[in-house]
C-alpha cells in the first residue's frame, strides 16, 4: 500500500485514494469534427505501461480532489504527484 | 509407546507444571512451555500424518514454521476446530485436542498409503493428465480423491472467538528477535528511535538463546548467557514495544507490513473468555530490519521422508530447549559443521550418537576433533542411499561418494539407528524481502540466495542476509546498523566473538543414489510429495520456468509454501537443464508467510458489522409495520409490507392496486440527491445530460439522462431548478457516489473554467412520495397553505413550503404513472411528516408500497430502471427514448458515441415490452428471447429484463431487449424455458395510460 502525497492534504494512506486511469488524455473540445477512428482513440485507447506511467488520482475519502502522479508500474515508486492543469515535472 | 525421552532439565519449560492433553485420542502429559511437537516427541511419537499424494506416514520434521509434515487438526468436531496446525508451532496447554489429517481411516492403518504401491503410475501431473479425462470419469475421481485426501476439516460452526486489526506506526520495525534482531532493537530504541520486535516464537533470542557450548563464546561468555543480558536489558527499554508469537504475513511495498500476533492459542480454552484470539497488525515504519534468520536444509536421497527423519538443527532445539530427545541412536547426514554442533550438545546430555555420515572428504574442524574424541563414528566422504522402517527409521544405508559427487562407489554399510538428523545447510530466511520486491543474489561459495537490492528503507541483517555463522553476524551487524540507522557507534563495536565452526560445505542438490533414480523416492517437497524423480519429468516435458515446474509438480504448493525443498528443486532444474542458479528464476514467495486464519483477516467486520448498512429517519416505521427490506447498495429498502400472512406476490399485488385506485405512500429518501449551485450550473446540466437545461424556468423539474462518453446509459433522476443558480438533481439510489465522483471529475478536469459547485445532500434531506388519485386530496390537509390547483402547481413542477414550522420541498413529479407528490423534508423531521401523511391518508386507504410495487408500477407505464432494463451497452436510442436526445445540442457527454458505427446499427438490442400469450404466465427477468427454436445452435435474440403480473391490466406483462426489437412491434417470438417455451408478442414498452391523463387528474 502506497503513501501518496495529496497536494491539498499531505500524505495519507493509499485506501483513501482512487486511481483514475492515464493522464493528459484531454477530451476533444469539438467531438462532432473527428472521425470515428480519432473518437475511438480517445475514448479507448490507453497505453497501461511497465515502468513510467502518469496517472490520474483522486483523492475520493479525503478532499475529492484529482491530481496527477508519475509512477514506475514496475516497482511502484511515485515519481511524482502535480495538480491538475500543471505540466508534468518529470518525463 | 511409553518410552519417556525427557533427558534433561531445561529452563525453557517448566517441569513443576505438568500438562495433559490428547493426541490421536490418547492421553498425554508434557510440560508448560512444550510445543506439541516437543511433548509428542518426548512421549517417543514420530509419526504425527501421512503424506498428501502417497499417503506415506510422516513424522516431525523441524521445530518451528516451515514444518511440512507435522501439521494436525486441532478440537475435531468442536467449534473451535482447525486445521493445518502446525504441530511445531502450537504450545500444548491442559486439555488440548489434536488429531493427524489426511488419512483414513487412521494414521496407522490408511487406505490411501497403496497410493505409495501405485506410486509408479503416479508421476508428476498424473492429477493433471489423467482425471481430467474423460471429463465424465470426474465425479468417479472426486469421491475416491475427496475421501482419501484433502488437508483438515474447516469448522462448520461460526467461530466463537474475537479477533482484531491494531495499526501501528513506528520509526523502526524489526522482524524476528534472535541474536541480530536483539542487536538491532536495542540500538535503534537506545538512539531514541521509536521500535517495534516482533517474534514468531514464544521466547525471544531465536537459536542462540539455547547455544550453550564451549564453541561459541561472545565477550568471554557462552553466546546463550551473552545473549539472555542483552535481552533482559532491552525489556527495560521504554520506547521498544516487542511482541512475541507474531509472525509478519507480509510486506508490502512502502514498509507496509501485516502480522497476526496471537494472544490466547496457547491458554486452555476456558481462560480464552474475553480475550481477543488473535490480532492483525497493521505497520507502516519508516525504515525495517528483517533479521528473520536462516532455515536449516534437508538434503534429497532415496526415502528421505521416513518419520525419525529430522532436521538437525531442530534435533538440536529439541534437546537444548525443551530437554527431549529425539532418538537414543543417533546417525547425522551432513555435508557442514552444523550436524557437528547438534551432536555435540547431544553427546553433553547424554545422548548416544552412532555416527556422522559427512558429504565432505575433508574436513578442517575443530568440531570434528571434539566428535572423535567422544568415539563417534565421522565417515568422510560418504552419503546415505537409503533408509529403512516404515513407521519410524531403523537403519540407514551408506556409500562412499565419487571424487565428483555424481555417484556412489564402493560398497554399502548399514547402520542402525532409531533418529536420523540431516543438515544441507542453510537457507537464508529472504521470503519476507522477496515479498516487498527486493531483488536476489546467488552467493556460489556457498549456494544461497541473498538480498541484493532493495526497494524501500530496509535492510536484512544477521542470517537471512547471508551472515550464516556467529562470527560473521557478530562483526557484521553493528556496521549494518550504524549506516542504516545513521549513528555512530553501537554497543557492539567492539564485540569479542569466538566460535569454533568453519564454513566449508560440499552442496550437492540431489544426493547420487546405487539405483536409478526412476526406482528411487526421493522427497524435494514433503507436503505434496513431489519428487527430483518428479522435477526431472517436468524439464523432459520441456517445462523449463521454475513457476511451471512448480505448478506441474506442485513443488512448494503445500501450506509450508516449499520453505524446505523449494532450494532443491532450483539446484535440480539448474543441474539438468545445465544453467546458472537463478536463470530460470527464483519461485515468487507470496504472502502469507505463514497461514492466516479468516477471523484474523476480517477481525472485528464480522456479523452485522460485516459492511456498513444505511438506514432511512423512517427506518423504525417500517421495522413496526412489518416491511420486509431489501439491499439497495449499502441501503436497506422497504420491499414490500405484508399483511395477514400474505406472501411477497399477494402484497404487492395489493399494493400496486391501492395506488393505482387511492393513494400510495413511498419511502424515496435513499434517492441521490446532489446540490449544484454556481453562474454555471445551467450549461453544465447541459454538457451532462442528454437534453436541453437552459430553458428551464426556476420552480420547473425535467427528468434527465446521462451517458457516459461512450454513449451507454450511465443515469437518470429528476433535477429541480430551486432559483436562477441553483439545482437539486435526483440520481439513482445505487448510482449516488459514482455519479458524484463523475461529476466532480469533469469540473476538475475537463472543465475548470465552469463556475459550478456540487454537495452531496442525500442524507440530509428525506424524501416521502404520495401517489394516486387520492393524492391531491391527502396532500391539501397535509399542507393546507400549498395551493395545489394545477395552474400553480402543475405537474413537473415544484413549492417550496412548510407544514407547521418545517421547512419542505414539494415537487409534483411522476415515477408510477399516477398524480403524485414528492415531499423533500430535512431528514430529522421527515419521519413525523411521513405518520402525518399516514395518519391523514387513513380515510383514503394510505397504502405504504415497497419497491417491489413501485417496480411494478413503473414497468405498466414504461419507466425504465437504470442497471436494470440497462446493462451498460444500451443507448438512449436502444431504449426508444430518442425524445430525450437533443439535435441542437453541440455536445454533451456521449453524444458523439451515439453516432459510432456501432451504436448506429438497427440490429442493437433494444427495449420493447412483451405480451405473454396467456395472461397469467409470468415470465422469469433474465429469460432468454429468441425467434426460431428450430435452428440450431439456436440464436440468441436478447432477454428480459423486467417482469411482473400487473393486478390494474390484470395481464402478465414485461420488458425485455430485443435484437432489433424495434422493428419488431407486433411479431410472435418465444421464451424458452427448461421444461416449456412461452410465447410472447412484442408491445410497445408502455403498458398504462399512454395519453397520460392519470398524471394531470
Ligand atoms: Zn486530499
Amino acid at each position: 500500500m502506497f503513501i501518496i502525497n495529496c497536494p491539498f492534504c499531505g500524505e495519507r494512506e493509499q485506501s483513501e485514494f482512487k486511481a483514475g486511469g492515464e493522464a493528459h488524455i484531454e477530451r476533444p473540445k469539438q467531438p462532432t469534427e473527428l472521425s470515428d477512428d480519432e473518437w475511438a482513440e480517445y475514448l479507448f485507447m490507453r497505453k497501461n505501461i511497465k515502468g513510467i506511467q502518469f496517472e490520474r488520482w483522486n483523492h475520493i475519502h479525503g478532499c475529492r480532489k484529482w491530481f496527477n502522479m508519475v509512477r514506475d508500474t514496475s516497482n511502484d515508486e511515485i515519481k511524482a504527484i502535480y495538480k491538475m492543469g500543471e505540466k508534468p515535472p518529470v518525463k | 509407546m511409553s518410552k519417556n525421552l525427557r533427558v534433561k532439565t531445561s529452563k525453557f519449560v517448566d517441569e513443576t507444571y505438568r500438562v495433559s492433553f490428547k493426541f490421536n485420542g490418547s492421553r498425554y502429559y508434557g510440560y508448560k512451555g512444550d510445543t506439541l511437537a516437543s511433548a509428542l516427541l518426548a512421549n517417543d511419537i514420530h509419526l504425527v500424518g501421512r503424506s498428501f499424494k502417497y499417503h506415506r506416514p510422516r513424522g516431525i520434521m523441524t521445530s518451528g514454521s516451515e514444518e511440512p509434515n507435522a501439521i494436525v487438526q486441532l478440537h475435531n468436531n468442536s467449534d473451535r476446530t482447525e486445521p493445518n496446525v502446525r504441530a511445531t508451532e502450537i504450545e500444548i496447554y491442559e486439555g488440548l485436542e489434536a488429531s493427524s489429517q489426511n488419512c483414513w481411516p487412521s494414521v496407522n492403518f490408511d487406505i490411501g498409503g497403496i497410493n505409495n504401491l501405485l506410486s509408479p503410475l503416479l508421476p508428476a501431473g498424473f492429477y493433471y493428465k489423467t482425471f481430467m479425462w474423460p471429463a465424465s470419469f470426474w465425479e468417479k475421481y472426486e469421491y475416491f480423491i475427496r475421501k482419501s485426501a484433502g488437508l483438515g476439516k474447516s469448522p462448520t460452526t461460526p467461530d466463537p472467538d474475537v479477533y482484531e486489526h491494531e495499526y501501528i506506526h513506528c520509526d523502526v520495525l524489526i522482524v524476528g528477535a534472535g541474536i541480530s534482531g536483539i542487536m538491532a532493537a536495542k540500538t535503534a530504541a537506545k538512539n531514541g528511535l521509536k521500535t517495534l520486535l516482533v517474534d514468531e516464537k514464544p521466547n525471544l533470542g531465536g537459536s542462540t538463546i539455547y547455544q550453550n557450548s564451549e564453541h561459541f563464546k561472545i565477550n568471554n561468555q557462552n553466546s546463550g548467557s551473552w545473549l539472555e543480558k542483552e535481552i533482559n536489558e532491552i525489556k527495560k527499554i521504554d520506547n521498544l514495544d516487542i511482541r512475541i508469537r507474531t509472525s509478519v504475513a507480509a510486506f508490502h511495498g512502502y514498509n507496509f507490513l501485516l502480522a497476526r500476533e496471537n494472544l490466547t492459542d496457547h491458554l486452555p480454552i476456558e481462560q480464552r473468555k474475553n480475550k481477543t484470539r488473535q490480532k492483525l497488525l497493521k505497520i507502516r515504519a519508516k525504515k525495517v530490519i528483517t533479521a528473520t534468520g536462516s532455515l536449516e536444509r534437508p538434503l534429497i536421497f532415496d526415502n528421505n521422508d521416513r518419520p525419525g527423519i529430522l532436521l538437525s538443527s531442530a534435533i538440536k532445539r529439541y534437546a537444548d530447549l525443551f530437554g527431549v530427545a529425539c532418538g537414543e541412536k543417533n546417525i547425522f547426514l551432513t555435508n557442514n559443521d552444523s550436524a557437528y554442533e547438534t551432536a555435540i550438545s547431544l553427546i553433553q546430555k547424554g545422548i548416544k550418537v552412532e555416527a556422522i555420515v559427512d558429504n565432505r572428504e575433508e574436513i578442517e574442524s575443530k568440531l570434528l576433533y571434539e566428535i572423535e574424541k567422544n568415539n563417534v563414528k565421522v565417515f568422510k566422504g560418504f552419503t546415505i542411499v537409503n533408509t529403512n522402517g516404515y513407521k519410524k527409521i531403523n537403519k540407514v544405508s551408506l556409500m562412499k561418494l565419487s571424487k565428483d559427487g555424481q555417484k556412489v562407489i564402493g560398497s554399502k554399510i548399514n547402520l542402525s539407528c532409531d533418529c536420523l538428523g540431516v543438515s544441507g545447510g542453510w537457507t537464508p530466511a529472504v521470503h519476507l524481502f522477496t515479498q516487498s520486491g527486493g531483488k536476489l543474489k546467488f552467493r556460489e561459495e556457498d549456494q544461497v540466495f541473498i538480498p541484493k537490492k532493495y526497494s524501500s528503507e530496509q535492510i536484512s541483517i544477521g542470517a537471512c542476509n547471508g551472515d550464516l555463522i556467529l562470527e560473521d553476524i557478530i562483526k557484521n551487524t553493528p556496521k549494518y546498523l550504524k549506516e542504516f540507522l545513521n549513528i555512530k557507534k553501537t554497543d557492539y563495536d567492539n564485540v569479542e566473538v569466538f566460535s569454533s565452526e568453519n564454513k566449508s560445505k560440499r552442496n550437492i542438490w540431489l544426493l547420487p543414489s546405487d539405483k536409478i533414480l526412476g526406482k528411487t523416492k526421493s522427497f524435494v517437497d514433503y507436503q505434496n510429495d513431489a519428487t527430483a524423480k518428479d522435477i526431472k519429468l517436468a524439464l523432459r516435458e520441456g517445462f523449463r520456468s521454475i513457476e511451471h515446474v512448480k505448478r506441474y509438480t506442485t513443488t512448494g504448493m503445500g501450506t509450508d509454501q516449499g520453505k524446505l525443498g523449494n532450494m532443491h528443486a532450483l539446484g535440480i532444474i539448474s543441474e539438468t537443464a545445465g544453467t546458472k542458479m537463478g536463470e530460470h528464476g527464483t519461485t515468487t514467495f507470496r504472502p502469507p508467510y505463514t497461514p492466516l486464519t479468516f477471523g484474523t483477516i476480517v477481525g472485528r467486520n464480522v456479523g452485522e458489522y460485516f459492511d456498513i448498512f444505511r438506514k432511512t429517519p423512517m427506518h423504525e416505521w417500517h421495522l413496526k409495520n412489518k416491511a420486509e427490506f431489501e439491499n439497495v447498495g449499502q441501503w436497506k429498502r422497504a420491499w414490500y409490507y405484508p399483511k395477514n400472512n400474505e406472501n411477497m406476490f399477494e402484497a404487492v399485488q395489493r399494493e400496486s392496486k391501492a395506488a393505482r385506485e387511492s393513494a400510495g405512500i413511498l419511502d424515496a429518501s435513499t434517492l441521490g440527491k446532489i446540490d449544484i449551485q454556481g453562474t454555471d450550473a445551467s450549461e453544465f446540466l447541459n454538457r451532462v445530460y442528454t437534453n436541453a437545461w437552459s430553458k428551464l424556468a426556476v420552480g420547473k423539474c425535467r427528468y434527465g439522462l446521462m451517458l457516459n462518453e461512450d454513449g451507454m446509459v450511465y443515469d437518470d433522476g429528476v433535477t429541480t431548478r430551486l432559483g436562477e443558480n441553483h439545482y437539486i438533481m435526483t440520481t439513482t439510489t445505487g448510482g449516488a457516489a459514482n455519479v458524484l465522483g463523475k461529476l466532480e471529475d469533469y469540473l476538475q478536469t475537463e472543465w475548470p473554467e465552469l463556475d459550478v459547485y456540487l454537495t452531496s445532500v442525500t442524507d440530509h434531506f428525506a424524501t416521502i412520495s404520495v401517489c394516486g388519485p387520492n393524492s391531491k386530496k391527502i396532500i391539501s390537509n397535509v399542507i393546507p397553505d400549498l395551493d395545489l390547483s394545477d395552474e400553480n402547481f402543475p405537474h413537473m413542477s415544484f413549492k417550496n413550503t412548510k407544514i407547521g414550522k418545517i421547512n419542505c420541498r414539494v415537487m409534483r413529479i411522476s415515477f408510477t404513472g399516477e398524480h403524485s407528490y414528492e415531499i423533500n423534508v430535512q431528514a430529522n423531521y421527515a419521519n413525523s411528516v411521513w405518520e402525518k401523511c399516514m395518519e391523514i391518508g387513513k380515510d383514503f386507504n394510505i397504502t405504504p408500497y415497497g419497491t417491489e410495487t413501485m417496480h411494478l408500477l413503473r414497468a405498466e407505464k414504461g419507466f425504465i430502471i437504470v442497471g436494470q432494463d440497462t446493462d451498460a451497452t444500451m443507448t438512449p436510442i436502444d431504449l426508444q427514448m430518442d425524445w430525450i436526445v437533443s439535435k441542437k445540442k453541440y455536445d454533451f457527454i456521449g453524444k458523439r458515441s451515439l453516432y459510432r458505427s456501432d451504436t448506429i446499427k438497427d440490429d442493437r438490442k433494444q427495449l420493447v415490452g412483451l405480451l405473454t400469450d396467456n395472461p397469467n404466465e409470468i415470465l422469469e427477468e433474465g429469460a432468454q428471447i429468441v425467434a426460431d427454436v428450430n435452428k440450431s445452435p439456436i440464436e440468441m435474440l436478447g432477454h428480459v429484463t423486467s417482469s411482473y403480473y400487473s393486478p390494474n391490466l390484470k395481464k402478465s406483462i414485461a420488458l425485455g431487449v430485443v435484437r432489433g426489437g424495434k422493428n419488431m412491434m407486433g411479431k410472435k417470438l418465444i421464451i424458452p424455458m427448461e421444461n416449456k417455451t412461452i410465447n410472447v408478442t412484442v408491445a410497445d414498452p408502455v403498458f398504462l395510460d399512454k395519453e397520460n391523463k392519470r398524471l394531470n387528474a
